[in-house]
């Protein structure tokens, strides 16, 4: 396992980028080996979403080289296109098509981008509903569910493309409580089946479980990365210290 | 409305259950408080004055034959004159002896309408279709081939010349208005410029004008020699307003899609096409179904301008029919018999558009 971990799957490497004058990446520097789950954590605006988003490209980094899955983020589209399907995403706001049943949400992208026969493509999109526990659900539209069944199945589109890479962006917070551990429960077990997965989230038992290395960011920056016991027991930086304090006083 | 109002104490002293059900609507929907009782009553009053002169000129006085125009005033309409000039209102100059072409035509351009109404059938097999009706409709006008007499575009008048217009004008002008609402959001400058001066330039033009550009200014650009048939140009002239009146509405539906869903859908490694096609375009559509539709009826009708560059569009014939001097003065009759015409389209666009509506936001509702 540990072998497997020195091939990185994701290098950020001095990573910068702006919004006009405004710094929202400064030098990010990032290495997610293989298997690896990494949580992120930081104040709002510290530019976390940012700075997973220009991992998939949904956000345009200026200065600095991103290499996921041995590929280089240029501004060609080849590349582009081939990370995007080895990088699935997970939104606060699930994004899903509200337009499709739960079924063709998740058969979509498997016929359209990787070119799997239909048949195919629904036979995984409901090992994948089974998967994250909401196998009957599949004919109703996103609407008719409740919000942790829209995580899920916004999980489980992602994984309908068999990717190398997960990347969640507080999948969490847009959640009732009360619905919250359904979907980190189907994390869980994902990060528990050696996927890669990078996740901004403010749940820190979550993060304690599965993180192999915790990042904190503040400003544009990362302040502090660290082993969770490590981190959680004894931070190092001030900033660390208060945003922890912060966030576990509730 | 005397009865009305006297059937409402009897049937509460006396209530039976046969009667509780229409009896509970009339008071939720007609009588539900002291302003709605008022106006129910006055448009009933409206109701009664106006309808039974409108149905004794209507029906009872009407004259359903008469041997000329003079036999034909009287107290009530003359129908008479529509079965007189009813195959020239409707198909116009085309030829007497050949009038089942453009009867034909009409029907092939009705099956066409209805089959597309289903969206089960939308998809591939469906475009054959069009493109197969089309042509027909084309050679049963046209004629030239298959042993049927040549026809001149200037002499398609009537029905199937305004359903030529106002269909090909939408056929053509929906993914041409699609592509101008895509572009006037296109990340390059210049395509974006090129769509927002397109659009602005021709939405700030009557369609009257357009008509005369395409129709008198036109062969003026043209080398001398080549001449474009009229109809074509008048054709070209909706499609283009078609396109620029449309552009306007998709792209309201366009600016209403969550910047998430293009997200997803950029996350999920869709191309540019694939997610406009599959996840933009079926949204920002189904969200300005009513707005279409209101332009499509608007082109509809926007078909009777042809008169401008005299071409005999339904409406031009029928106003042509008045003008014979055996038959004078039968206005009313004329202007009912394309009315009623005009508004079974579009009344017909309207309902379906609400069905859409309907099929389209199933299961969205939260
Ligand atoms: N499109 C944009 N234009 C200008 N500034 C932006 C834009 N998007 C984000 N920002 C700014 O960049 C900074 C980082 O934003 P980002 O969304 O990455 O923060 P975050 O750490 O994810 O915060 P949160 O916890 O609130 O989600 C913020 O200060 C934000 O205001
Ligand atoms: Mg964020």
């Amino acid at each position: 396992m540990s072998d497997a971990r020195t091939v990185p799957m994701i290098e950020l490497q001095s990573v910068n980028k702006w919004y006009g004058e405004f710094q929202v990446l400064k030098n990010i520097d990032l290495q997610v080996g293989k298997g690896e789950k990494v949580v992120v954590c930081g104040p709002s605006g510290s530019g976390k979403s940012t700075m997973i988003r220009c991992i998939n490209r949904l956000e345009e980094h200026q200065r600095g080289r991103i290499i996921v899955a041995g590929i280089e983020l240029t501004s060609d589209l080849k590349n582009i296109e081939a990370i995007r399907r080895e990088v699935g995403m997970v939104f606060q706001q699930f994004n899903l098509f509200p337009h499709l049943t739960v079924l063709q949400n998740l058969t979509l992208a498997p016929i359209w981008v990787r070119k799997l026969p239909k048949k195919e493509a629904e036979e995984a999109a409901r090992y994948y509903l089974g998967r994250v526990r909401i196998p009957d659900q599949a004919d109703k539209y996103p609407g008719q569910l409740s919000g942790g069944q829209q995580q899920r199945v916004a999980i489980a589109r992602s994984l309908c493309m068999k990717p190398e890479i997960m990347l969640f962006d507080e999948p969490t917070s847009a959640l009732d409580p009360e619905m919250i551990k359904e979907v980190l429960d189907v994390m869980i077990e994902l990060a528990n089946e050696g996927m890669t997965m990078v996740c901004v989230t403010h749940e820190m038992g979550f993060a304690r479980t599965v993180a192999d290395m915790m990042v904190f960011m503040d400003k544009g920056e990362i302040v502090e990365r660290a082993a969770p016991k490590d981190f959680f027991a004894a931070p190092k930086n001030e900033r660390t210290k208060a945003f922890l304090s912060q966030i576990l006083a509730h | 409305m005397t009865d009305l109002t006297q059937g409402i104490p009897i049937a509460a002293q006396a209530p039976r259950p046969r009667w509780t059900g229409a009896l509970a609507w009339l008071r939720a929907n007609l009588f539900n408080g002291v302003t709605s009782t008022i106006l129910t009553l006055l448009c009933a009053a409206l109701i009664a004055a106006a309808l039974p002169p409108v149905i004794r000129w209507a029906l009872i006085d009407a004259i359903w034959s008469a041997p000329n125009g003079q036999a034909c005033h009287g107290a009530g309409a003359c129908w008479a004159f529509i079965g007189e000039k009813f195959r020239f209102i409707l198909f116009g100059f085309f030829p007497a002896g050949e009038t089942w072409r453009p009867i034909a035509a009409v029907v092939i351009f009705l099956a066409m309408i209805v089959a597309a109404c289903d969206r089960r059938m939308w998809g591939r097999r469906l475009a054959l279709v069009w493109v197969i009706g089309l042509f027909a409709v084309f050679a049963l006008m046209r004629g030239g081939a298959f042993g049927l007499s040549t026809v001149e575009t200037a002499l398609w008048s009537g029905l199937p010349l305004t359903l030529v217009l106002a269909v090909v004008g939408m056929l053509v002008g929906f993914p041409f208005g699609v592509l101008l609402a895509l572009g006037r959001r296109s990340r390059l400058p210049a395509v974006r410029a090129i769509c927002v001066g397109y659009i602005e330039l021709v939405r700030g033009v009557p369609v009257i004008t357009m008509l005369f550009m395409a129709s008198l200014m036109l062969p003026l650009f043209l080398p001398t020699g080549i001449t474009i048939d009229k109809l074509v140009r008048a054709q070209v002239a909706f499609i283009l307003f078609a396109g620029a009146s449309l552009a306007e509405v998709v792209r309201g539906g366009l600016q209403a899609i969550p910047r998430g869903q293009i997200e997803a859908a950029d996350a999920l490694g869709l191309t540019y096409v694939q997610r406009t096609r599959l996840i933009v375009l079926p949204q920002a559509l189904a969200m300005v179904i009513p707005a279409l539709v209101n332009t499509f009826i608007g082109i509809f009708k926007d078909t009777a301008l042809v008169i401008i560059i005299s071409l005999f569009d339904l409406l031009t014939t029928a106003e042509t029919a008045l003008s014979d001097a055996n038959w004078q003065g039968f206005y009313v009759e004329a202007y009912v018999f394309v009315g009623v015409i005009y508004w079974s389209f579009c009344f017909f666009m309207s309902r379906y558009s609400q069905l859409l509506e309907r099929e389209f936001n199933r299961g969205r509702r939260r």
